[in-house]
C-alpha cells in the first residue's frame, strides 16, 4: 500500500509542477485537478471514505468554477522579466525550503509509523463516541457533537467567503 | 448564458434527479454511512450546477435564482444556531447538548439531533457553492446589459 501511495504522490507533484511551468492557464487548471483526484485515492487508500466522498465532489466543482474563471478573463499567463528584487525573492524563497527540509529531516524519526497513532485523546473518541452520541457513523459524531464548536466555525466561514464574492464580483451597485 | 444541444440536454434531464436524490440520501443516513452535510450538499449543489450549464437561463430569471438560494443559505445557518442554542435552555446548560432521545445505534432515526444538523448544514451548504457559481454568470452578464 505505501509503495502505491508513493507512486500517485509522484504522480501529484509531477501535476503540480507542470501546473506551474503551463503556459497556457486552461492546462494548467487541469493539471491541478490531477492533484486533488490523487489525493482522493490516497484517502480511498489510507480506508478514509469520509474524506474522499467530499473531496472527489468539491474536486470536480472547483474545477468548474476555475474554467469558468479562466475563460472569462484570460488564457495566457503574463510573463515578467526577474529584477533584483526577483532575484532577493528567488534567494529567501530557496532559503526557507532549506530550512524546513531540515527540520522536517530531523523530527521525522520521531513520528509514529503510519497508521499507527498514539494520541490519548484519539482512543477515547474512538471507544466513547457511539455509546455517548448514539451516531453509528464515528466522523459525524465527533464532528457536531464533540467538536461541534468548529462545525459551528466552518459554516460560518462558508456564509462569509459567499458574502466577499458576491460583494467582489458584483460591478454595478444595487439600484 | 446559451444553452447546449439536444443529447446534452436530455442527458441532463436523466441524470440530474438522480444526482439529486443521492446527495439528499447522503446527507439523511449522514449519521450512518460515510458522507454527511457536507458531502451531501455539494452533491445537490452539482446537480444544480449541471441543469444550469446545461440549459442556459436568461438573466431575470437567473437573478431570481440568486435571491432565493441566498435566502436560504441565511435561513439555514440561522436554524443552526437556534438548534445549538435551544442546547442552553433544556437539561444541562450546555451548547451543543443533544437534547433529543438517543434511540438505538444504527437505526434511521437516532443520535438525537444529529440528523438536523447534518439536514440544516447540507442545505447551506449547497445554496452557498451554487450562489458562487451563479455569482460568475450573473456579474458578467449584468455589466454587458
Amino acid at each position: 500500500m505505501e509503495l502505491a501511495i508513493t507512486i500517485i504522490t509522484g504522480f501529484m507533484i509531477l501535476g503540480a509542477v507542470y501546473a506551474i511551468h503551463a503556459r497556457d492557464l486552461l492546462s494548467a487548471v487541469i493539471a491541478c485537478g490531477i492533484v486533488g483526484y490523487g489525493l482522493v485515492i490516497c484517502f480511498l487508500l489510507l480506508k478514509a471514505p469520509d474524506l474522499a466522498i467530499v473531496q472527489i465532489v468539491v474536486e470536480t466543482i472547483t474545477l468548474i468554477i476555475m474554467v469558468a474563471v479562466v475563460l472569462d478573463s484570460s488564457r495566457e499567463e503574463a510573463y515578467t522579466k526577474l529584477d533584483s528584487q526577483g532575484y532577493i525573492h528567488a534567494l529567501l524563497s530557496l532559503i526557507i525550503l532549506i530550512a524546513f527540509f531540515y527540520f522536517f529531516y530531523i523530527s521525522i524519526s520521531d513520528l509514529d509509523l503510519l497508521g499507527k497513532g498514539s494520541l490519548r485523546m484519539a482512543k477515547a473518541y474512538i471507544e466513547g463516541a457511539a455509546g455517548k452520541t448514539g451516531s453509528a457513523n464515528l466522523v459525524t459524531g465527533v464532528v457536531f457533537d464533540f467538536r461541534g464548536y468548529d462545525t459551528l466555525g466552518e459554516a460560518t466561514v462558508l456564509v462569509t467567503a459567499v458574502l466577499g464574492v458576491i460583494a467582489i464580483l458584483r460591478l454595478k451597485g444595487k439600484k | 448564458m446559451k444553452g447546449m444541444t439536444v443529447i446534452v440536454k436530455k442527458t441532463t434531464q436523466l441524470m440530474a434527479g438522480i444526482i439529486f436524490l443521492y446527495g439528499a440520501y447522503v446527507i439523511i443516513h449522514g449519521h450512518l454511512t460515510p458522507g454527511g452535510g457536507f458531502a451531501g450538499g455539494v452533491i445537490i449543489a452539482g446537480a444544480f450546477i449541471l441543469v444550469t450549464l446545461a440549459f442556459g437561463s436568461d438573466f431575470l430569471n437567473l437573478r431570481k435564482e440568486e435571491t432565493g438560494s441566498t435566502s436560504t443559505e441565511n435561513i439555514a445557518i440561522l436554524v443552526i444556531i437556534l438548534l445549538s442554542v435551544t442546547g442552553l435552555f433544556l437539561g444541562t446548560k450546555v451548547f451543543f447538548l443533544n437534547f433529543l432521545p438517543k434511540g438505538n445505534v444504527g437505526e434511521l432515526v437516532s443520535a438525537g439531533v444529529l440528523p438536523l444538523y447534518n439536514i440544516f448544514v447540507g442545505i447551506e451548504v449547497a445554496s452557498s457553492i451554487f450562489i458562487i457559481f451563479l455569482a460568475l454568470i450573473i456579474f458578467k452578464e449584468e455589466e454587458s446589459i
